[in-house]
């Protein structure tokens, strides 16, 4: 590594000594004596260029020095040294050139360099060239960071003498495409820079859109007539779409090429300085209240010369005749600015379309959470018909749960290992308790079983509010869930929602596999579609009936460990899914786990697209889905998958 | 005698299960006709047909002597036109009175704001007597509907019908969990009814149907299998095979 | 008639002989007219109650009598809320900056009188243009109007649309729940021209009155007692008849109703529109007693809340409703202002503010499962009647049917 190391430096020495000074650093350095010792970020720029341009190889090493204020200035001859702390107040000196210490001298004979932010910024540029050379690949990464951030015309030739020289593969392909997005921006050669736009028109990166957006940046220009010299974008006509004739007459006032508008608070100013003896241009003070009498007040004193008279439309007309509008480019160069335009168009294309599938992955993500919200009233509800309005704070009660097992096992992964189970158990639990106590005696009363589970739902809520208090409590996802899964600049998704989508499928899973292949799903069935036959078949109708409840209740609870890992854990985490998870399993057809399933789909894609319109206002979206779902229900009453015929219990 | 209403070529599908299949059925004004037939044979189904509850996939249901076609009006508009329906189960409405329930019955106007407006005329009160008398509940009249015994229930629905003034009557097993005294109560309250207006009733009970001594319509799998008088039919090889037979 | 109808009704005179001795006796005790026993406050509090008894008599007409659980009618309350307090913002703005204009040197135009009011109105949420709905707020007379339309005419169609589908049951409580969110939500933006979440305020402030509040607020009192006393008289006229028979009849077996002749969906659309302009016109004198309305009062919560004091107060019969509005609304008031005294249990404290909401909840469960008459059903241990032996069963095959323990009168 040393060695490779060497081999670079010595080639760098080579392309660069040129210019080198054979003197070493220090002659540099007392050439600009004066302003490194005066460290001001005004006048120190030509030191550090005439520094960074010496080639030397111990220039990195001496702007490191300085940078972090290890610099020292010897007051006898004002020569520089590198600064070591040694015994009391003295300080061992090393010499920049030969690395050798030239001595040890008291804090009173030396003066520290101290370069302000300002100028370590500028030390920092100046070193990225050596750095781009580093042996160290984190450093090397940094400056490529740092040129990144902060890109810069100057930093061209050294980053495309690194490109070569680098082993590192991945930072060389860093490197070239640095190096094409800096040819773009600052190349003095325009063949060069149109070469490197079409080079980047099929990327996606962020980059490359940052690189190629100042070059179409363009400016409303006025003048008497169109300039030759000037990379026009397009002329315009005052009173088009994209210049209205009052835009266009402001354009003038703004260059002092016409007289502005008196605004009706100019002419109320004017009016108000101008009375005179309860009188203003001869109309009376109270009669001022409409504006054709200050209109009238107002030409009688610009008659007088008193104020200036109101512009006309005639003017205005005159005005924009005498003149063109047009808007030229920054960019001076025509070539570069149509290869930008141009490239622009095929990203834009390509971000679209990205875009899209961006939008596919949220919606399936929305999808997944509400089926997840919704799967375990697809049961209770969609199944046994029993309407549980308190269903939401099932999931709160999971969420909940999935905090207070954090509590105690600090270990994340392990912790939400315990929790689903925990929070399982839980609902599960509460789910039978309160079958068996309250909706167990309201079996054909839903308005009633409605009304009672609601009064369970608000006392629910707030004892949660009673017990862990009104602010948001923490459910944290293990490390590994962290961070997206990242297809290109447009296309991310975060590794929570996929493991969300994940756990969704599992369940779908569980609950085909417990309706159609288990004793339990049998008897579900059975007792659901008539209950007394089920009992003379020797089923017991109400412990089937508790277990069915009791399993929806318990998927409800592991809902909310997944909910309230990416949703802030409060007493109305519930309240907000509840009326969204009805309408998923209405809107799906009740009874049906693929109704569900499709309901979710449906609304988790309509509130995305609704969002994606109008991206600015979800509270919109929500509106515009609801009162979209009210239509729906007109077209299928009984939801996008039906039960037909008598089987629907009409 | 002319047509009051005529089913023609009727078919009906609950997901893939035919429950009428290519029906024919005639009724004529003031007759009396009894449909029979095994379970699943459509009698209930043809039966939401002509009242509009469930629209079949195919055919044609025509109504009086203007020829109206039943298939595009809602439920309430074919109670209107003059086809009243006993269902199976007693359904009156239990916490009203047995005259609240006869006057909601009584014809009348049956738009909202008239019926906002209604108050019961000397007139409509003493038809309401009348017909109480008739089926019997004359001393109940104050009571709630709710407190009569099973076979009261199926004489005020009766009543109920009567009091609409349908034209066309339908029942769906008059003497389902009757005393046979009360059978035979309800046997005369249809045999008197049939003599101004169609009535038609679905049965299992054959010895009903015999005392009612009508023309009989035996269905089977959704569509007819044989007409006519009851000794008629049940000497029919094809009832005996699918219904009498087993 | 009207004479037949109350002998008929001996309990609409006895309510009404109460109503009347009621406010009677807080005018006599408040501050603006007699001794001044009971303070503002306290007299709002109880206009504010009669005004949710109003919209409890619509709720039990709804759903009592019609057996549709809307989950809805607190959003009309709260719309009739917002027309009114639409005329009372724009007026009062208008005559302080009519104030502040005079003012100046010269007399403001109307143009800038209204563009004044609009950046006072609207400069809470960044705009100071009127949106198209303010149409009418400088007028009284056509907001007054608007408080029984645009309710109204929200039901009509939402009812329309819900009713001509057959949607019933829970799947239309759901339904009307979902819009009354779709509303509240839409109300929550800044850009749907009513202030968004801050609402409209300073609407305890008559325009043009320089009563103080200790009189105006007696005038609500009895505005709202009026409103009630016939709300009530209305109801009561409209369910004693065929028509109230006919809707009993919907709740309890909607087929049999329509194998009747009569269209289902005609009742219930012209019951839902009417409930929904009772509930506006309460709503109508409940905001300005309370001063402010914002979009968290027609959260879905609220009308559950409703369904809540009707149940509790017994439904079906409309003193019930009155009753569970009157009872539930002022305890709530109690236990929530904290004047309820705290129950030390040694190792822990009940504070009622925090578990008032829980024992309302548990207790709402009981009255659903052991008293579905609800306070009402104590009037019965009284007069003594006697039930329908039915052995438990439904009274109808419907969702909305009373049950046999509920069905007494």
């Amino acid at each position: 590594m040393l060695r490779l190391f060497l081999a670079g430096l010595a080639i760098l020495c080579a392309c660069l000594t040129a210019n080198a000074q054979e003197g070493g650093l220090q002659p540099i350095l007392q050439e600009h004596q004066e302003i490194i010792a005066k460290s001001s970020r005004k006048t120190i720029k030509p030191a550090i260029d005439a520094i960074a341009a010496s080639g030397l190889p111990q220039a990195q090493v001496m702007l490191e020095t300085w940078a972090a204020k290890n610099m020292w200035m010897r007051k006898s001859d004002g020569q520089f040294f590198a600064g070591k702390k040694a015994e009391g107040r003295s300080y061992e000196l090393t010499d920049f050139d030969t690395g050798e210490v030239v001595g040890t001298f008291e804090k009173s004979d030396l003066k520290q360099m101290k370069p302000n932010s300002g100028i370590r910024a500028m030390i920092g540029t100046a070193l990225v060239q050596f750095q781009l050379m580093d042996p160290s690949r984190a450093k090397r990464s940094a400056a490529l960071r740092s040129i990144q951030r902060d890109p810069d015309g100057a930093l061209l030739e050294p980053l495309r003498a690194s490109i070569n020289e680098e082993p590192d593969v991945d930072l060389k392909a860093q490197k070239q495409r640095l190096e094409r997005l800096l040819t773009i921006g600052y190349d003095e050669d325009t063949a060069a820079r149109v070469a490197a736009i079409e080079d980047m028109s099929d990327d996606l990166g962020v980059d490359v859109r940052a690189a190629l957006n100042p070059l179409v940046v363009t400016k409303r220009q006025v003048a008497a007539e169109v300039p030759t010299d000037a990379n026009i974008a397009t002329i315009l006509e005052p009173g088009s779409d994209a210049l209205s004739e009052a835009d266009a007459y402001d354009l003038l006032v703004a260059r002092d090429l016409a007289a502005p508008h008196v605004s009706p608070e100019g002419i109320r100013a004017a009016l108000s300085a101008n009375i005179d003896g309860g009188r203003v241009g001869g109309v009376p003070v109270a009669q001022l209240n409409s504006d054709a009498s200050r209109a009238q007040a107002y030409a009688a004193l610009a008659e007088a010369g008193v104020v200036p008279a109101l512009v006309t439309q005639a003017d205005v007309e005159a005005a924009l005749g005498a003149h063109v509008f047009f808007e030229t480019y920054v960019e001076p160069s025509p070539e570069v600015t149509a290869a930008a335009e141009k490239a622009l168009e095929q990203i834009e294309l390509k971000v679209g379309l990205n875009q899209t599938l961006d939008l596919t992955l949220d919606a399936i993500s929305l999808a997944s959470i509400y089926f997840l919200a919704a799967i375990g009233l697809a049961i209770t509800f969609g199944v046994m018909g029993v309407i549980n309005m308190a269903h939401g704070e099932f999931i709160m009660m999971g969420a909940y749960t999935g905090y207070v097992v954090q509590q105690f096992i600090p270990d994340h992964t392990l912790s939400i290992i315990v929790a689903i189970p925990m929070a399982f158990a839980v609902t599960f639990a509460m789910g039978v308790a309160m079958e068996r106590l309250v909706i167990r005696w309201l079996y054909a009363r839903p308005l009633e079983t409605l009304l009672a589970t609601f009064g369970i739902s608000i006392a629910l809520q707030q004892l949660a509010k009673n017990i862990f208090g009104t602010q948001a409590r923490p459910l944290t996802a293990p490390s590994w869930l962290d961070g997206a899964w990242v297809l290109n600049d447009v296309v991310s998704i975060s590794y929570i929602r996929i493991a969300i989508f994940v756990l969704a499928m599992i369940f779908l899973g569980l609950f085909l596999y417990i309706m159609k292949r288990t004793r339990l799903g049998l008897e579900m069935r059975a007792v659901t579609q008539n209950p007394r036959m089920a009992g003379s078949m020797g089923i017991n109708p109400g412990r089937v009936n508790m277990l069915t409840f009791g399993l929806g209740s318990g998927i409800a609870g592991i809902a909310g460990v997944a909910i309230g890992l990416f949703a802030k854990v409060t007493s109305d985490l519930g309240s907000d899914y509840i009326v969204q998870s009805f309408m998923t399993v209405v809107v799906g057809g009740v009874g049906n786990i693929w109704g569900a399933l499709a309901g979710a789909g449906m609304i988790g894609f309509l509130q995305k697209g609704i969002e994606w319109m109008n991206p600015s206002n979800t509270l919109a979206a929500q509106t515009y889905m609801i009162i979209f779902i009210i239509i729906f229900i007109q077209f299928r009453p009984r939801g996008i998958i039906a039960l037909k015929g008598r089987a629907a219990g009409d | 005698m002319s047509t009051l209403l005529e089913v023609s070529g009727v078919s009906v599908t609950f997901d893939g299960f035919r429950a009428i299949n290519n029906l024919s059925f005639q009724i004529g004004e003031a007759e009396l006709r009894a449909v029979i037939g095994p379970n699943g044979a459509g009698k209930t189904t043809f039966m939401d047909i002509v009242t509009g509850k469930t629209r079949p996939d195919e055919g044609r249901v025509i109504w009086g002597e203007k020829s109206v076609s039943l298939l595009r009006m809602s439920e309430a508009k074919i109670a209107q036109a003059g086809i009243g329906r006993k269902f199976q189960k007693p359904t009156v409405f239990e916490d009203q009175t047995v005259q609240e329930n006869l006057l909601m019955a009584l014809k009348n106007k049956r738009g909202w704001l008239g019926v906002l407006y209604y108050r019961p005329s000397p007139g409509d009160l003493e038809k309401v007597e009348e017909l109480a008398t008739e089926i019997g509940l004359k001393d109940e009249l104050t009571r709630k509907s709710g407190e009569l015994s099973h076979g009261q229930k199926q004489w005020l629905e009766i009543g109920m019908l009567l009091a609409q003034e349908p034209r066309l009557l339908l029942v769906d097993e008059p003497a389902a969990g009757m005393t046979p005294q009360e059978r035979e109560h309800t046997t005369d309250l249809l045999v008197q009814a049939a003599k101004t207006r169609a009535v038609v009733v679905v049965e299992h009970d054959m010895e009903f149907v015999r005392r009612l001594s009508c023309k009989v319509t035996v269905l089977h799998e959704g569509a007819v299998l044989a007409e006519g008088s009851l000794d008629h039919v049940t000497s029919n090889q094809d009832v005996i095979d699918v219904y009498l037979g087993r | 008639m009207e004479r037949s109808f109350v002998a008929k009704n001996p309990s609409v005179l006895v309510f009404l002989a109460i109503l009347s001795l009621f406010t009677l006796g807080v005018t006599v005790l408040s501050e603006g007219f007699g001794i001044g026993v009971i303070s503002t406050s306290f007299v709002k509090t109880l206009g504010k109650t009669l005004c949710l008894c109003l919209i409890a008599v619509a709720m039990d007409l709804v759903w009592g009598f019609t057996g549709i659980l809307s989950l809805g009618h607190f959003a009309f309350f709260g719309l009739g809320g917002y027309m009114i307090g639409m005329w009372l913002m724009y007026e009062r703005t208008r005559l302080i900056v009519v104030e502040s204009l005079s003012q100046a040197d010269i007399p403001p135009t109307s143009a800038e009188v209204v563009d004044a009011i609009g950046t006072q109105i609207f400069g809470v949420v960044g705009s100071s243009d009127f949106p198209l709905i303010w149409v009418f707020s400088h007028s009284l007379t056509l907001q007054l109007v608007l408080v029984v339309l645009v309710p109204g005419l929200l039901a009509l169609i939402f009812g329309w649309l819900a009713f001509r589908s057959r949607v019933t049951g829970v799947y239309l409580s759901i339904l009307t729940q979902a819009m009354t969110l779709a509303l509240a939500l839409y109300l929550f933006q800044n850009d749907s021209g009513l202030r968004g979440n801050n609402g409209l305020s300073g609407l305890q402030n008559l325009p043009g009155v320089s009563a103080s509040q200790d009189v105006v607020s007696i005038w609500f009192l009895w505005a709202s007692a009026l409103a009630l006393g016939l709300g009530y008289m209305l109801a009561a006229w409209i369910v004693s008849g065929k028509f109230g028979s006919v809707i009993r009849g919907i709740r309890d077996n909607e087929a049999r109703v329509r194998f009747l002749g009569y269209s289902v969906e005609v009742y219930k659309l012209a019951v839902f529109t009417l409930t929904a302009c009772i509930a506006a016109i309460a709503g109508a004198l409940y905001y300005p007693q309370a001063g402010i309305i914002n979009p968290e009062e027609m959260a879905p919560i609220a009308s559950i809340y409703l369904a809540v004091w009707v149940a509790i107060g017994g439904r079906g019969r409309l003193y019930g409703a009155v009753i569970g509005a009157a009872f539930v609304s002022l305890l709530s008031t109690w236990f929530t202002g904290g004047q309820a005294p705290d129950i030390p249990l040694g190792f822990y404290t009940i504070k009622w503010v925090d578990w008032w909401q829980v024992l309302l909840g548990v207790s709402f469960v009981l009255v659903t499962l052991f008293a579905p008459q609800g306070i009402g059903g104590l009037f019965d241990l009284w007069t003594n009647r006697r039930h329908p032996q039915r052995h438990g069963a439904n009274l109808g095959p419907d969702d909305g049917s009373l049950r046999e323990k509920e069905a007494t009168e």
